[in-house]
């Protein structure tokens, strides 16, 4: 092996330095900073957050700020808030008018499962967590829809308001999917995108069904 | 990472926020750093005063530091191990390698009774498409409930239908196994999940198309050409697997009877709201679940009776 022959590290680059690595560099006290700030400071911070990444849903660039720091706190609070809204509210116990929360709660979630559990098999580089976390924010333009679609219930439910109402929520739909796209169909290998949009575009539509079909007793 | 196995990883929640593993391991490190001070300040300080029971006291509290160590150690080895052998999708991963190709090309195969019926036909065993035919089915009936009453007890009739579809996938997939078991058929179970799945498209065709177009007898053109194309298809498959005339009776029949008999099923648990309503606008005094023959001749009307009576009894 001709080219070992020469094994000498050169003059100039130096192989001498300290073996411990000093570990008080920073004192104990900074690392429990984040345990004696106070509550407004924390709670802030992870608004400020949650925020950032509604802004990121609303207008879908291809940045990787949702990817990177993940977090379920805004899927929490908006599966929670369409689940109220759709809850029907009606007098009448024998008719519910509308699915129950834990009906919502449950086929959001479990759908967000399968769909990442889908990606994930057919070969994405994405973490589950992560997957979880885009498809948690990108019921964002769902949950408005809902709103629209509550106050245009509250002004009547004639075939007009229906008429806008299917607008809203299939603008609303569209949005959700492409948004969804965008950040997920990027961690799939390019000929296999259609297989894990299919999922995706079925998950918002059972949920826009659901949206549509509200009726307030 | 695309390379590795798909755990649901416990490593990449280590470096990421918003996860208490991380947490507890930088505390971790935190309090061995803490206690390796501690037990420095402890001996400096033993020295003056009566060592002996101070040094016992900085030992007691560095032994229980390490006890808890250890503890910690053990409890989050265990933990990964269980976690990366439950969590491991990896055995599954073989049944999704599929492009969007072949799936299109197997759903329209689904619909093509092969005639080659002495050579055992190949049976590709892959699990996206009929997944993705099972969550279609919801979502079809789903849709079929929009278009009638959505008022009654939308919440419960939504889990009825995933447990329906899931059930029907499922279970008749594992009956009609245990009888190719029993009648010596060369099937395997994940074969025998494939075929019953893509068997499903026929029937999201049928029920997309009649539940938005309202005529009893298109549904049942639908039912007898579309239906009976996709159930020709899976008994053909079975016979060209099967040896023998009574054993290929008997799963042959079993399968066509369960297929053709579970869209009848669909069609009228799911659509009969619908004429309810048309009746009660017709006819006041009609009760809701009651049917009224129209251009259908008296045979099936009576067969229509009963099967709706059955029906509305047992739901």
């Amino acid at each position: 092996f001709p080219g070992l022959t020469d094994v000498s590290i050169s003059e100039d680059i130096p192989v001498e330095g300290e073996i411990t690595v000093p570990v008080g560099s920073h004192s104990p006290d900074e690392d429990f900073s984040t345990l004696d700030e106070p509550v407004r400071d924390t709670i802030m911070r992870d608004l400020k957050a949650v925020g950032k990444k509604f802004v990121h849903v609303m207008y879908p660039k291809k940045s990787s700020a949702l990817l990177r720091d993940w977090d379920l706190w805004g899927p929490l609070v908006l599966c929670v808030s369409l689940a109220l809204m759709l809850q029907g509210g009606s007098a009448d116990s024998r008719d519910d008018g509308g699915p129950q929360f834990a009906e919502v709660f449950v086929i959001i979630w479990f759908g967000a499962v399968v769909i990442t559990l889908n990606s994930k098999l057919l070969g994405g580089t994405i973490s589950f967590f992560q997957s979880l976390c885009v498809l948690g924010y990108c019921v964002l333009p769902l949950t408005v829809a809902m709103l629209v679609c509550r106050l245009v219930l509250l002004a009547g439910s004639g075939t007009i308001s229906f008429i806008i109402r299917l607008v809203v929520v299939i603008a609303m739909f569209g949005w959700s999917t492409l948004a969804s796209t965008a950040f997920l169909a990027d961690s799939q290998p390019p000929n296999r995108k259609a297989l894990v949009v299919y999922p995706i575009f079925l998950f918002y539509f059972v949920i826009s069904w659901m949206i549509l079909t509200f009726t307030p007793q | 990472q695309g390379g590795g196995s798909a755990v649901i990883d416990m490593e990449n929640m280590d470096d990421t926020s918003g996860s208490s593993f991380e947490d507890m391991g930088e505390m971790h490190q935190r309090m061995k750093e803490e206690e390796e001070e501690e037990v420095e300040g402890d001996t400096g300080a033993a020295e003056d005063e009566d060592g002996e029971f101070l040094g016992m006291k900085g030992l007691r509290g560095q032994l229980g530091r390490q006890v808890a160590d250890q503890m910690w150690q053990v409890g989050k080895r265990q933990a990964s191990r269980a976690f990366s052998l439950y969590a491991n999708i990896d055995i599954l991963r073989p049944y999704f390698d599929v492009e969007p190709i072949q799936v299109r090309a197997r759903l329209l195969e689904s619909m093509i009774p092969v005639k080659m019926i002495n050579f055992p036909q190949k049976i590709a065993g892959e699990l996206y498409g009929p997944l993705m035919l099972v969550f279609t089915l919801v979502a079809i009936l789903l849709h079929g409930m929009k278009t009638s009453d959505t008022i009654i007890r939308e919440g419960t009739l939504m889990g009825t239908a995933i447990g329906t579809c899931f059930g029907y996938w499922l279970g008749v997939s594992s009956f009609i196994y245990f009888l190719a078991y029993l009648c010596n058929a060369q099937i395997t179970m994940v074969q025998m999940l494939s075929l019953l799945g893509y068997g499903l498209f026929g029937h999201c065709i049928t029920l997309f198309v009649t539940y938005n177009i309202h005529f009893h007898s298109l549904f049942y053109i639908f039912w007898l050409s579309v239906g009976g194309l996709s159930t020709l298809r899976m008994v053909a498959v079975l016979v060209s697997r099967t040896v023998g005339h009574t054993q290929r009776l008997i799963l042959c029949g079993t399968l066509a009877a369960l297929h053709m008999l579970f869209l009848l099923y669909l069609h009228f648990a799911y659509h009969k709201v619908v004429e309810g309503i048309l009746d009660t606008l017709e006819g006041p005094n009609m009760p809701p679940f009651q049917r009224v023959a129209r251009d259908i001749p008296v045979v099936s009307s009576a067969v229509l009776n009963t099967t709706a009576k059955a029906i509305a009894l047992t739901l």
